[in-house]
């Protein structure tokens, strides 16, 4: 199962390597990552791969939200079908 | 592939645009909790929704933290009572009320539809029963919501009935007089009430529904008005393919919640009900959306011909995103409920009659509307007999749910708190509707009712 981890916030050092080795100790396989600064802001979009995730969901969801509190960053994980069925038929 | 731009534009959808599933509503048939003893009966019906209904709210819960879109609500709605209550040897329907509100609870369902009776040509003995439990049962419950359908296109008005809901809705009042008529609130009265809305608190499920049923609300007002800003001054062609585009966005998301939900639940999934329903929250309304089209304020001259387009076009949008459409599917205008509606009833621009006349074009009917508490009980029967003459010649769902506050007169303001919001008293007409109402009987369906 596929989802998609988004991260909004300001840029700082080790942003992509705290988030990555988050991910890592889930088990959490990353497929693609696309990064900018949007209006001075840090965004970052990742598509990972959640089939072999060692926690589940919600775990993974809230490990990722507290993570994001640490580091004054928000942080989310969704499923990629919410994505599919608003943009592509 | 997903690109980075579309997926951000989602998230600032749900974040900054107060984009989500409005509800989640499980249908349950109580037909088979019919039983002469109604002791036995609410049991029945106590067991039976808490068993069909035990997981709703945590699927919905799961569903909305793994899909990331909140789903404000999640509801119960059930077989119109007076069917199943007609059943039992009582001359008291409120247990059956106190019994939906025990289930409710227990499930913890945010409300539950379906205190409702059907009695648009006629009423029986059980629904003239129900209706008149009405006042004591939406006081002496929470989550309880009541529907009664007076009228359609093929069986005309029910002018006994709409006399007889004038008067329920002012004893409703009433009865919850010290929560500001807060029960009103709770309390719809239909003419082609239509049997798979999944919208309070005119939810019910329907005779002829499957034994349950997932049915799903979609929102999305404040999406509309952020597409509708780009497109500044462009012709209302380029107005009405935003909305579309928009709608069919929104609608695809209802579509897959929707089908997951019935997945988890094990339970059919029945249709997307595609409405632009506001909230009382800035940014979510329905009026803004109108007045972003060039209006200076919500209720002066072109809001009907605003609203038509936005309504038609909601439809057209969604109409393809979803497998399954159904409901009351279009723009909703309850005035306490939206940011907008309330400024503009406020300023006086947004008077009554200017609501009967958008509720022609949008997709149900005067609602939320608070009216001075002294007005006569024929004058609320005669406002739901225009409306329901409304619905009935124009074929569509039409309904009112008006809030005559115990106390209040124009210029004070009601307040319900939460999704209900707040509403200026708009002044009704003084002029007496008694005698048109004392005649009872009713009015005949149209001549278009005859189409076979």
């Amino acid at each position: 199962m596929n989802a998609i981890v988004t991260v909004v916030g300001r840029d700082r050092v080790g942003i992509i390597a705290a988030i990555c080795n988050r991910l890592a100790s889930h088990n959490v396989n990353i497929l693609d990552i696309s990064q900018t600064i949007l209006q001075g802001s840090f965004t970052m979009v990742m598509a990972v791969d959640v089939s072999a995730a060692t926690a589940s969901f919600g775990e993974l969801s809230a490990s990722l939200t507290d993570l994001g509190r640490e580091m004054g960053l928000s942080i989310r994980i969704q499923r990629e079908e919410i994505f599919n069925a608003m943009h592509t038929i | 592939m997903l690109n980075q731009k579309e997926i951000l534009s989602t998230i600032e959808m749900i974040d900054q645009q107060h984009l989500d599933i409005r509800t989640i509503t499980m249908g349950i048939s109580l037909l088979s909790c019919c039983d002469p003893d109604p002791e036995r009966a609410c049991g029945k019906i106590y067991e039976k929704i808490c068993r069909y209904a035990e997981k709703l709210v945590k699927t919905g819960r799961d569903i909305e933290g793994e899909f990331g879109i909140p789903i404000v609500n999640k509801r119960i709605s059930v077989t119109p009572m007076a069917m199943v209550a007609g059943a039992s040897e009582t001359e008291d329907c409120v247990p059956f009320a106190v019994a939906l509100d025990r289930a409710a609870k227990t499930c913890g369902v945010d409300f539950i539809g379906g205190y409702s009776a059907l009695v648009q040509k006629g009423m029986t003995a059980a629904d003239r029963k129900l209706i008149r439990s009405i006042p004591e049962a939406l006081a002496r419950t929470e989550l309880v919501c009541a529907s009664v359908n007076v009228g359609s296109t093929r069986a005309g008005i029910n002018m006994d009935a709409a006399a007889l809901m004038g008067r329920i809705v002012k004893e409703t009042a009433g009865a919850t007089a010290d929560r500001e008529g807060l029960g009103c609130a709770k309390l719809v009265v239909f003419c082609n009430a239509v049997e798979d809305n999944p919208f309070m608190a005119g939810a019910f499920h329907g005779p002829g529904e499957a034994e349950k049923v997932i049915n799903v609300g979609v929102s999305g007002p404040g999406v509309v008005h952020h597409a509708l800003q780009a497109v500044k001054g462009q012709p209302f062609d380029v107005v009405a393919e935003t909305v579309k585009k928009t709608a069919f966005r929104i609608t695809r998301m209802g579509q897959l919640v929707a089908q997951e939900a019935s997945r988890r639940l094990d339970t059919p999934f029945g249709i997307v009900d595609l409405s632009l329903a506001p909230t009382p929250a800035v940014g979510d309304s329905v009026a803004r959306i109108l007045e972003e089209m060039g209006l200076e304020t919500c209720g002066t001259h072109g809001t009907t011909a605003a609203l038509a387009l936005l309504n038609d076009a909601v439809k057209k949008g969604g109409v393809m995103a979803s497998s399954s459409v159904g409901g009351l599917s279009g723009a909703f205008i309850p005035v306490s409920e939206d940011e907008g509606m309330i400024a503009a009833a406020r300023s006086g621009t947004l008077c009554l009659d200017k609501l009967e006349a958008m509720t022609c074009v949008c997709s149900v009917g005067l609602d939320m509307i608070a009216i001075p508490g002294d007005t006569p009980a024929e004058t609320i029967a005669a406002i739901i007999a225009d409306e329901a003459a409304i619905g009935m010649v124009n074929n569509k769902t039409t309904a009112v749910r008006l809030l005559p506050s115990p106390g209040k007169t124009v210029g004070d303001t009601v307040e319900m708190g939460g999704l209900l919001g707040s509403a200026p008293v708009m002044p009704v007409h003084g002029e007496s509707s008694a005698d048109f109402i004392a005649r009872g009987g009713r009015i005949p369906a149209p001549l278009h009712s005859l189409r076979n």
